[in-house]
This record gives C-alpha cells, sequence and structure tokens, in this order.
C-alpha cells in the first residue's frame, strides 16, 4: 500500500501553547481516514499544515510524494480542500465560483464548464447556480464548497467538519457523495469530533488530542478496545479502605466521588462478585451498585481523556 | 501541464485579477469615488490658487487620478478576504504567493488606466491639446504598473481589519501627492524638496503627463521613464518577497 499523505512529527506552536505537538500519521491510497478529536485539539491546524495554509513549526507532510513546503504547488494541483469555514466568494454565483476554481486549476475552459455542470448537478444546486452564493443556506454552501474542491478531479479529499452544523439533508447528501467518491478511488482525509459520524465512514481513525495521537486504529477495534473497559459504581452503609477496594481481583482502576466509589475493571463478573465477598467479610451493606454501559461518545472522551499525558 | 510553471502561473494571475475586477472594482461607488476623487481635489486647488495654468494643472490632475485609482481598492483585498476566508481558499489552490499578489496588481493596474484615459478623454473633449500622446499613453501604462505595485506594498502589514490598512495607506499616499510637483512646480521648490520629489514615482509621471500636454518637463524624458521603470521593479519584487513571508500570518 502506499502512503498518500505522510505526516512526520508535524508541529505547530502559537504563542506559548503547542497547537500541534509531532504528530505523525499516514494515510493509505483508497482509504477513508477519520481525525478525531475534541474542539481545540488541533485538527484544523493540523489540516491546514496539510494543505500548505500555514507552515510547520518543525516536521514535514508529504503528499502524493510532494513536499508540501518545497513543491506546493505540485501538490496542491492534485488534492482537493473543504476548510473549516465556508469560504466561497459571496458576491459571485455558483457558476463563477466553479469556473474561477477551474481556472486556478488550469483546467481548459470548456472542461470546466463540462466539471461545473456535473458537480452543481450532483450537489442539487443545478437550478440555483446563478444565485449569488449571499442568499444561499449555510448546507447549500458547504454543498458548493465541495463542488468546488472537487473540479479538478483530485486523488485526495481533504475535508474540515465537512457536516458540522448542517441541516440533516445536507449532511446526509454529503457523507453519501463522500462514499461515492471514494468507491470510485479517491482517497479522502476528514476531521471530526463526531465518534459516530467517523465509526460509519473511515476505514482507520486517528485520534487527536491536545495536539498528540493518542490512537490510529480502525473504528471497530477502537471501539472494541474501549468496550472492554467497564465502569462499576458502588457504595456501601460504612466507610471502608480504599486500599483493600483496590487490591480486589479485576479491579483496574479507583476513584471516589462523595459515598460512591468508581470502579474500572477488564470483567464485570469477577469484579462483583469480589465485591460480594467483600462486603460480607467487612460487614459493610452495599447500598447501591451500577455498571455503566458506555455510549460511543463516551468511550470517545474517555480515550481522549486516557491519554493524557 | 507543469502547474509550477510560470506561464501556468501567469494565466492563475488573470483569472484572480477578474475575479478581484468583478468583485471589488465593478462597484458603484468604487467607481464613484475613482472619478470624483481626484476631481474634486483638483477643483478645490483650481479655486485656491489661479495664478497657475491650467495645462500645469492638468498634469497634477492626470497624475493624482491615475495614482489614486491604482492605490484604492487593492491595500484592502486582503484584508477582505482574509476575514471572508476566501483567501485560505486561495492559499490551499495550486498558486503561488507571488501569483495571487501579481493577480492583484493586474487588476488594478487595469482600473487605474481605464478610468486615468477616461480622464485625459474628457480633458481632450473640453478643449485640452495633447503635444505628445504616445508618450502619455506609454507613460500611463508604465505609472499604473508602478502604483499598483505601491498599493500592494501598502497591503503588507498582515491585518485582517480593512480600515487599518485604509488609514495607513491615507497616511502614506497624501504627503507623497504633496512632494510630487502636482500642487507646486519642481522648479518653485526649495532643494530639499527637490530632494524629497526625487524619492516619489509620482514626480517622474507627473512630469511626463506634463511634458505630454505642455512639451516642457524639468527632469528628461529618458529619465522619467528610466526612473519608473526602476521603481516598478523594485516595488514589485520588495511587495512578493513581502508578502510571501505575511501570508501564513493572515490564515
Ligand atoms: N491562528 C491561531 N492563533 C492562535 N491560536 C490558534 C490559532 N489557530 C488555532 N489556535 C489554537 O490551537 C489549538 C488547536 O486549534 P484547532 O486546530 O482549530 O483545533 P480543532 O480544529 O481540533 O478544533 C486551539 O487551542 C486554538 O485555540
Ligand atoms: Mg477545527
Amino acid at each position: 500500500m502506499t502512503a498518500i499523505i505522510r505526516a512526520l512529527d508535524l508541529t505547530k506552536v502559537f504563542g506559548r501553547s503547542t497547537a500541534v505537538d509531532h504528530v505523525s500519521f499516514e494515510v493509505r491510497q483508497g482509504e477513508i481516514f477519520g481525525f478525531l478529536g475534541p474542539n481545540g485539539a488541533g485538527k484544523t491546524t493540523t489540516t491546514r499544515m496539510l494543505t500548505g495554509v500555514i507552515p510547520p513549526d518543525a516536521g514535514s507532510a508529504t503528499i502524493l510524494g510532494h513536499d508540501i513546503r518545497s513543491e506546493p504547488v505540485q501538490a496542491k494541483q492534485r488534492f482537493g480542500v473543504v476548510p473549516e469555514t465556508s469560504n466561497a466568494y459571496t458576491d459571485l454565483t455558483a457558476w463563477q465560483n466553479l469556473m474561477l476554481m477551474g481556472e486556478l486549476y488550469g483546467l481548459p475552459r470548456a472542461r470546466a464548464a463540462q466539471r461545473s455542470s456535473e458537480l452543481l448537478g450532483m450537489v442539487g444546486l443545478a437550478e440555483r447556480k446563478d444565485q449569488k452564493v449571499q442568499a444561499y443556506s449555510k448546507g447549500m454552501k458547504q454543498r458548493l464548497i465541495l463542488a468546488m474542491a472537487l473540479i479538478h478531479e483530485p486523488e485526495l479529499l481533504f475535508l474540515d467538519e465537512p457536516t458540522s452544523g448542517l441541516d440533516v439533508e445536507s449532511t446526509r447528501m454529503i457523507l453519501s457523495l463522500l462514499r461515492d467518491l471514494n468507491r470510485g478511488g479517491t482517497t479522502i482525509f476528514l476531521t471530526t469530533h463526531n465518534m459516530e459520524e467517523a465509526n460509519r465512514l473511515c476505514h482507520r481513525v486517528g485520534i487527536i488530542r491536545a495536539g498528540k495521537i493518542a490512537a490510529i486504529d480502525a473504528p471497530e477495534k477502537l471501539k472494541a478496545a474501549i468496550e472492554r473497559v467497564h465502569t462499576i459504581e458502588v457504595s456501601f452503609d460504612r466507610e471502608v479502605p480504599g486500599d483493600a477496594l483496590a487490591g480486589l481481583a479485576g479491579v483496574t482502576g479507583l476513584n471516589r466521588t462523595g459515598d460512591k466509589w468508581q470502579i474500572t475493571a477488564e470483567n464485570r463478573d469477577t469484579v462483583i462478585r469480589s465485591l460480594v465477598e467483600f462486603s460480607r467479610e467487612n460487614g459493610a451493606a452495599i447500598v447501591t451498585l451500577h455498571t455503566l454501559t458506555q455510549s460511543l461518545d463516551d468511550a470517545f472522551l474517555r480515550l481522549t481523556r486516557e491519554a493524557r499525558p | 501541464m507543469n502547474p509550477a510553471a510560470l506561464s501556468e502561473q501567469l494565466r492563475r494571475s488573470w483569472a484572480i485579477a477578474k475575479k478581484d475586477i468583478r468583485i471589488y472594482y465593478i462597484k458603484g461607488p468604487v467607481l464613484i469615488f475613482g472619478v470624483f476623487m481626484p476631481l474634486f481635489m483638483f477643483l478645490a486647488f483650481l479655486m485656491g490658487s489661479r495664478q497657475l495654468p491650467l495645462s500645469f494643472l492638468i498634469s497634477g490632475l492626470v497624475g493624482m487620478t491615475l495614482f489614486f485609482t491604482a492605490t484604492a481598492v487593492s491595500p484592502a483585498i486582503f484584508p477582505w478576504e482574509g476575514s471572508a476566508r476566501t483567501l485560505e481558499r486561495l492559499a490551499s489552490c495550486p498558486v503561488t504567493v507571488e501569483a495571487i499578489v501579481f493577480g492583484d496588481m493586474i487588476a488594478s493596474t487595469l482600473f487605474g488606466i481605464g478610468i486615468t484615459i477616461l480622464t485625459v478623454l474628457i480633458g481632450l473633449v473640453l478643449g485640452l491639446s495633447l503635444v505628445h500622446g504616445v508618450t502619455l499613453l506609454f507613460a500611463i501604462l508604465l505609472a499604473a504598473c508602478c502604483f499598483s505595485a505601491i498599493g500592494m506594498l501598502l497591503a503588507v502589514p498582515p491585518t485582517n481589519v480593512p480600515s487599518n490598512i485604509m488609514m495607513l495607506s491615507s497616511l502614506i499616499k497624501f504627503p507623497l501627492v504633496f512632494i510630487s510637483g502636482i500642487f507646486l512646480p519642481l522648479e518653485q521648490m526649495p532643494a530639499w524638496g527637490l530632494v524629497l520629489s526625487a524619492c516619489s514615482p509620482l514626480t517622474y509621471f507627473t512630469d511626463l503627463v506634463r511634458y505630454s500636454f505642455t512639451g516642457t518637463h524639468f527632469f528628461s524624458v529618458g529619465t522619467d521613464l528610466a526612473a519608473l521603470a526602476l521603481f516598478t521593479i523594485v516595488f514589485t519584487a520588495g511587495t512578493m518577497y513581502l508578502h510571501r513571508r505575511t501570508m501564513p500570518q493572515r490564515m
């Protein structure tokens, strides 16, 4: 498998804070790679460095075999970008925006016109093509921006939170277009803070938190790894020694809030049995006992939290 | 196709210039400003000092027209596009910073040439006589390039607030007009004033316009053209170098 994107120790410092901290990963040909992380994790900053919008303070990125610092034009010629904030020219019509992109990517006029018509149909804007973008809804703008990114039939597409804040219809349309594009061979790099979306769409996911990569794997594997860890919440009718609780068979972590103990464990059954045993030996009755099942979002939060350095 | 080749980048500059003209120049207020601003300054001056001949004043009017139109809009384009985030779009396209700057320069050059030629035509209709038409045309073309490079130089500070940059550019543009032989003939200037005048490209253009209308001049035509060409090259190279450095700070 060929690496389409190769990021090596990418680092960006803003003032005193390091937004992206030695991030390294590879994106393979033909995959949808999800770059997942909470707000402020450094997804946009990483994407901007990969697309040659801002220079990294350290590290390097090779896109489709071109170093983004030394051969930016050659690299940019072969990928398309849907940036985080919508940025078509609002004083131009959809058609004019697309034709401008055609010229900026060096397409012959006739080819640009043909692509523009195709793409407008694909994103459902054919009827409003001569209207200024000013009058567009957020979802329509975003669909236009996707079309603009595709004008030159790029082999690689970058999207920075393409569906955040969009209506259901636009979201569904964009996600299904991305799937179609990928089936047609386009490699896709997508950032999102939505675990569900990453899980449904991506072949592999890289999780970033506070500027550092926490994990990279297939979403099912990440999910499985997360689900292996369970939380059990228990309280007793009297004080019990924490050390003894932490030493019980099957307990991998222990936390206390008020009179409740949160126990993390890989095997619920073992822990519950030892808790019952513990209660009998100490003469402390169990008042409450909960096993917590996690939503994917909880799991994602947990994973990013656990990656804290 | 090699996207980084000069010819390819020039074509893309032209696309950027067309976009600029469409979005920023072909707008009622901009066109009106372009025509009226120099006209009013000129009228104000005409009323203030009646002892100067009209042919002298017309060279000042043409000089101001070209200078103000070619530098009117371009300093604000980067701040506008930075805050609208369309600059990020351009930065992720296969165009160099130099090509973007050059595209903006083409647009302001064309705008300056268009309005200035219109001004000259109005003058001719009103009965002014032109002695050296070809020289005037050549001077306008060359000076428009030079002034558009100045316009982009004024855009170098990487702010995304258009009013800041407009304020700054007014602070630089107006004093330049006063040392360029527009309101005061170079012949009447003290020596230190002449030294200042020699540093302003507008001086050489105004001198050429005067020559075109009256046949008289302060510097030789060759000196004027050479000075303008030199300023154009230095300013263009300088603005491209500086924008390449400051562009990432706008993102
Ligand atoms: N231009 C900038 N100047 C200063 N700080 C920035 C800039 N861009 C991003 N940051 C900071 O870098 C961190 C990462 O931001 P960002 O990459 O936008 O995160 P994400 O896209 O994952 O939400 C944040 O703390 C943000 O405040
Ligand atoms: Mg972001």
